[in-house]
């Protein structure tokens, strides 16, 4: 064998043992840094300072910053974690860096308010971001629902939604949430309307999932009462309760056999109680579960 | 390691003193000591954080240009000038020249980062007139960045070895850059499916990983380093500093130098 063949194979086989090792070195000094990264935010917490730090380069800083986020939120959302502090940081950082990046107010308050349990912080994000973009009316959007759904105040969840309607080429359902927020914030119908409005405005697949499954539960809701309204006047009619629905059909209150928005038939309980046969397969739903039903964490199908 | 391998890299730390690289040295004490004097009259409680951050900092940036624009031109240079005839015409194989270029270069590095510490420590003393015990950190952020150099210089090394002098020093720069930003990308190819994720994890485990060896921020506030991550460090920039010397080694080796 030649010298300079055997310098080749060497340097090859070198080569790629070091690829595989320097792999493998990098996996085990991941698993020892696990959010590393993001805990050196802390380090430089101020938005204003990073963003003359970035040298202008301050919109794909923003993008980074947003991508930590994103991972942020998602890495904790999987260990099922109670605490998201440096979410809210992290989302400050991304704004002040890039005041237009919208996709950061519209998932960023989202974040913070559903699953961060940060409402208040949400709407200081939301609030940043009407400042800066005033013509978005997603933004809008994105408050008035915080204060309905996180805070319950309707009032203010009217007035962000009236807000929003007053922005040029405006989801004219704004308008009319304003003013069912209004009159009736606590209903089954408001309610409807705004994960209808979610479902139909955004493009993701997850947040589009996540509605479906909110207006699913919505359904459960509504039907559970109905169905017991129904086993109360079947009670009072014949002095005793049902067996199973076919006794209300055959009583003429209903026709068929009622089914949930899984395509379940509802369970009639011997105490006249209405069930979902598999709430699991429901999340949200606040009514219609067995006794001392834990929901596990709400998991659903993203829609195209 | 061969004696031909200890002289070509101790001609190259020769040569490297001779073209006045560590005039550089000049250049960060009057950063320092001005830094130093400055900082206590303008800042109140930061003192140390800055003289730490900005000490670092300087000894990373300094030699990064330094391993870059030397290393680059360390195969090319001798083409340029002839002198690689007379060196590869004496018995000495092109993996001995290859290989004592980097040990020169990292050499070079080394005491230029040696004095540069001295200078850092010299500015802490002066601003808390006293050191701490946290201050021996300092030393293990100095460490990760003599690594980070072993493997710019390498990969300096391994563009010039089929490159342009212009050419390798915007690859290793650009890969400097990604490289800090290595953990990001593991990141983005984790959030990605299908045929991308496979091109981004190949990607973001090909480039270099400078963040997990860039500990300025934390040994600043005092934290500590943990062993196993020192360990885990070395191991990572020996292998990858190695893999890019056997790159550099395999294409110098097949080069038609005529």
């Amino acid at each position: 064998m030649k010298p300079s063949r055997q310098i080749t194979i060497t340097a090859s086989v070198l080569l790629v043992s070091c690829l595989a090792g320097s792999v493998l070195l990098l996996r085990s000094i991941d698993r020892q840094r696990t959010g590393a990264t993001l805990e050196e935010v802390l380090y430089i917490s101020s938005p204003k300072l990073l963003k003359h730090l970035s040298l202008g380069y301050d919109g794909l800083l923003a993008d980074i910053y947003w991508t930590r986020a994103v991972q942020y939120f998602g890495d904790h959302l999987d260990k099922g974690a109670e605490h998201y502090n440096l979410l809210g940081p992290l989302l400050e950082i991304t704004t002040t860096l890039d005041p237009h990046l919208l996709v950061a107010y519209e998932y960023g308050t989202n974040f913070l308010a559903a699953n961060g349990g940060q409402p208040r912080r949400a709407i200081e994000l939301s609030e940043f971001g009407i400042r800066n973009n005033p013509n978005e009316w997603h933004l809008y959007y994105g408050l008035g629902f915080v204060y309905y759904m996180n805070l319950k105040d309707y009032s203010k969840a009217s007035e962000s939604f009236l807000r929003g309607s007053r922005v040029p080429d405006a989801h004219p359902f704004l308008k009319v949430l304003a003013a069912q927020m209004a009159e009736r914030g606590g209903d089954i119908q408001t309610a409807r309307m705004l994960w209808t409005t979610t479902f139909e405005t955004t493009k993701d697949r997850d947040i589009r999932g996540n509605a479906a499954a909110h207006l699913r539960a919505l359904r459960v809701d509504e039907d559970v009462p109905i169905l017991e309204g129904l086993v109360a006047q079947y009670r009072e009619k014949t002095g005793h309760l049902p067996q199973s629905f076919s006794d209300l059909e055959a009583a003429n209150l209903m026709r068929g056999t009622p089914v949930d928005p899984a395509g379940h038939p509802y369970k009639l309980m011997p105490d006249g109680h209405v069930e979902v046969r598999v709430p699991d397969d429901l999340p949200f739903i606040q009514k219609g579960t067995p006794p001392g039903y834990i929901a596990p964490k709400p998991h659903f199908k993203p829609i195209d | 390691m061969s004696g031909r391998v200890v002289h070509i890299a101790s001609n190259t730390f020769r040569e490297a003193v001779r073209d006045r690289v560590l005039y550089n040295l000049i250049a960060f004490a009057l950063l320092m000591s001005g830094a130093a004097i400055l900082v206590g009259q303008i800042s109140i409680g930061i003192e140390r954080l800055v003289v730490i951050n900005l000490g670092l900092t300087a000894v990373s940036l300094f030699g990064m240009v330094i391993a870059i624009f030397i290393g680059i031109g360390l195969v090319s240079k001798e083409i340029d000038k002839r002198t690689l005839y007379t060196v590869l015409s004496r018995p000495v194989q092109r993996w001995e020249f290859i290989v004592g270029k980097f040990f020169g270069l990292a050499g070079t590095l080394v005491v230029n980062t040696f004095f540069m510490a001295l200078g850092v420590f010299a500015a802490l003393l002066y601003v808390s007139q006293h050191f701490h015990a946290a201050d021996g950190w300092v030393l293990v952020a100095l460490y990760f960045i003599i690594l980070q150099f072993l493997i710019i210089t390498a990969l300096a090394l391994l563009f010039s070895s089929f490159s342009s002098p212009l050419l390798s020093a915007v690859f290793a720069f650009a890969l400097f850059v990604i490289g800090t930003f290595a953990e990001d990308l593991r990141g983005f190819a984790g959030m990605t499916h299908g045929l991308t994720r496979w091109l981004a994890t190949g990607a973001a485990y090909l480039v270099p990983n400078f963040s997990a060896l860039n500990v300025i921020s934390s040994v600043a506030h005092e934290q500590p380093v943990p062993g196993h991550l020192i360990f885990s460090n070395t191991a990572y920039a020996l292998v990858y500093a190695s893999m890019a010397l056997c790159g550099a080694v395999l294409i110098f080796e097949h080069r038609n130098l005529k």
